[in-house]
């Protein structure tokens, strides 16, 4: 059974089309990583799954439920971290937790998910005394905390330092060896290269490409060819490196020449996203 | 606790989870120091100033006793509506509120339970009031309880729902303090929570006469200071009603969950 699927999706805030016909499918234990830069519409979209919002127009399913008009049911299995979100200052991190165990048929162990969420040595701490990447932690804690199916992490590591972002992986990966679904979203190449089974691409509320990190990378942009020629860099771009390549090597055999800094290389996921996104990165940064 | 059993239906017990709610805004009330202070303390620290100041008579009776009544009302207004307000816009503008509205917690449980939460901290601060009145000035404590205790659920029922509207209005976390107690502090002083307003002007009586806190200060000196049962007042019953309803009617079209876009 599909985890969530969406076809048709729309969505205007007034005269802005924040998402404008997105389709997609997400399978049981799948991690998916939904990618794009800031205003893409990727928030918007996830918080019309996770029931936040109405949609204007398209069918959404998520864990059978229309998110929609879902209640209660829907709520026992999912879990959000959402972008932005703070916690009562002065409970604890093991008050917190329980707090949210509280609303739960079956919860996990309180103890057992700050252990999970790496957050054991603040368990007595006050909210407030933890620094960001801990706070983040612990909005990760209580989505899992209701021992969730599906878990919405919504750019669950930004402003995180390197140190802070490889252990929020780990948690992440492991949410995956439970069995857990997980969409996630991000604007760091990274961070889906790292633990997406999946990604799709979002750019001006469009899907523009889905497929696996590695799929992104071969099927989008042509390989690149580089060497130098009487010192001067030569690159080609082609689909169709065997037979360029062939031609080259043996032209350059004939000539009894060596091809001098020979280089055969396929794109970075980064490149690739970089071309699919290039128009709207240059309007961000207007 | 029957985790077991509650799995079957899939749903944790509605009763359980309304008590966990309970608890939990317990806890988050008597944790916040600031709340704890300005929202529980404060009217406990101007009955005592104020019952310093003044001596004789007011409204008939002694002092001590006549300035219960109206910090009773300043009590509820701070607690009810000014308290639950700056609480509600604070915890929507960081966010908690989106996130619990995305667990099984059924909103309007959320409510409730907040709603009763602020009525049993006023109920200990109405019956702190007693206590250091009793202790202080030799003040007496209801001879009609049951009256005594419909009048302090009416006032709490009453100005809860203008504490949500309000927060509704509120926009941002900033302002919320300042406006709501610009509405409290003269609504407070104009009805007679602080002392007599026999020397205001026609004015300002008119201006307490439109606002809810003067009939339940009213209702509370006569259950608390004359005997009288609650439902011999039906002019401040049918006021603080009124206003009551309307705090609903606001808060059903306009409150928010979730923040200020930003």
């Amino acid at each position: 059974m599909h985890a969530i699927e969406v076809s048709g999706l729309r969505k205007a805030y007034g005269n802005l089309e924040a998402v404008r016909g997105v389709d997609f499918t997400i399978e049981e234990g799948e991690v998916f990583g939904l990618l794009g830069p800031n205003g893409a519409g990727k928030t918007t979209t996830v918080e019309i799954l996770e029931g936040y919002r109405k949609r204007d127009a398209g069918d959404v399913r998520v864990l059978g439920h229309d998110p929609e008009r879902a209640g209660p049911d829907f709520r026992e299995r999912i879990g959000v971290v959402l972008q932005q979100s703070e916690m009562w200052p002065n409970l604890t991190v093991r008050e917190t937790h329980a707090v949210f165990a509280g609303y739960y048929a079956a919860p996990r162990d309180v103890d057992e998910v700050i252990a999970l969420v790496g957050l054991q040595q603040k368990a007595a701490a006050r909210v407030k005394s933890l620094s960001g990447g801990q706070k983040r932690r612990l909005d990760l804690g209580i989505a899992l905390v209701g021992d969730p199916d599906l878990v919405f992490l919504d750019e669950p590591t930004t402003g995180f330092d390197p140190q802070a972002r490889r252990a929020a992986w780990e948690m992440i990966r492991s949410l995956r060896s439970l069995g857990k679904t997980v969409l996630l979203t991000t604007h760091y190449l990274d961070e889906a290269e790292q633990l997406a089974d999946r990604v799709a691409v979002m750019r001006e509320g469009q899907i523009v490409r889905v497929g696996t990190p590695a799929e992104l990378t071969t099927t989008d942009l042509q390989t690149e060819i580089r060497y130098r020629q009487n010192g001067e860099e030569v690159l080609l771009q082609t689909d169709e490196p065997t037979r360029v390549l062939a031609g080259l090597t043996a032209a350059a055999v004939a000539r009894g020449e060596e091809l001098e800094g020979l280089q055969v290389r396929r794109p970075s996921l980064e490149e690739v996203y970089l071309a699919l996104t290039a128009d709207e990165e240059a309007e961000v940064a207007e | 606790m029957s985790a077991e059993a509650v799995r079957v239906t899939g749903r944790r017990a509605p009763r359980a989870m309304f008590l966990h709610q309970l608890r939990s805004e317990q806890l988050v009330f008597w944790r916040s120091r600031e709340a704890a202070f300005f929202i529980f303390l404060f009217p406990l620290l101007l009955y005592v100033l104020l019952g310093s100041v003044y001596s004789g008579k007011i409204y008939g009776v002694p002092a001590a006793q006549g300035l219960l009544a109206g910090l009773i009302g300043y009590g509820c207004a701070n607690t009810a509506f000014a308290g639950l307000a700056i609480q509600l816009v604070l915890r929507r503008e960081s966010g908690i509120l989106k996130r619990l509205r995305s667990t099984p917690l059924p909103p309007a449980m959320y409510i409730v339970a907040l709603l009763v939460s602020t009525l049993v901290v006023f109920a200990l601060q109405t019956l702190a009031l007693f206590v250091v009145g009793s202790a202080l000035h030799g003040t007496p404590f209801p001879s009609d309880v049951g009256s005594f205790i419909a009048a302090i659920v009416i006032g709490a029922a009453a100005f809860a729902p203008l504490g949500t509207a309000t927060a509704s209005l509120i926009r941002s976390a900033e302002g919320a303090s300042a406006v709501v107690n610009f509405i409290l502090l003269p609504m407070a002083f104009l009805s007679g929570s602080f002392g007599p307003t026999h020397k205001l002007g026609p004015f300002l009586h008119a201006v307490a006469d439109v606002l809810p806190l003067k009939y339940f200060i009213d209702l509370v000196n006569a259950v608390y200071l004359h005997g009288h049962a609650v439902w011999t007042r039906p002019q401040d019953l049918a006021v603080l009603a009124g206003w009551g309803v309307g705090g609903l009617v606001v808060t059903h079209f306009k409150f928010r969950w979730e923040p200020r876009e930003r």
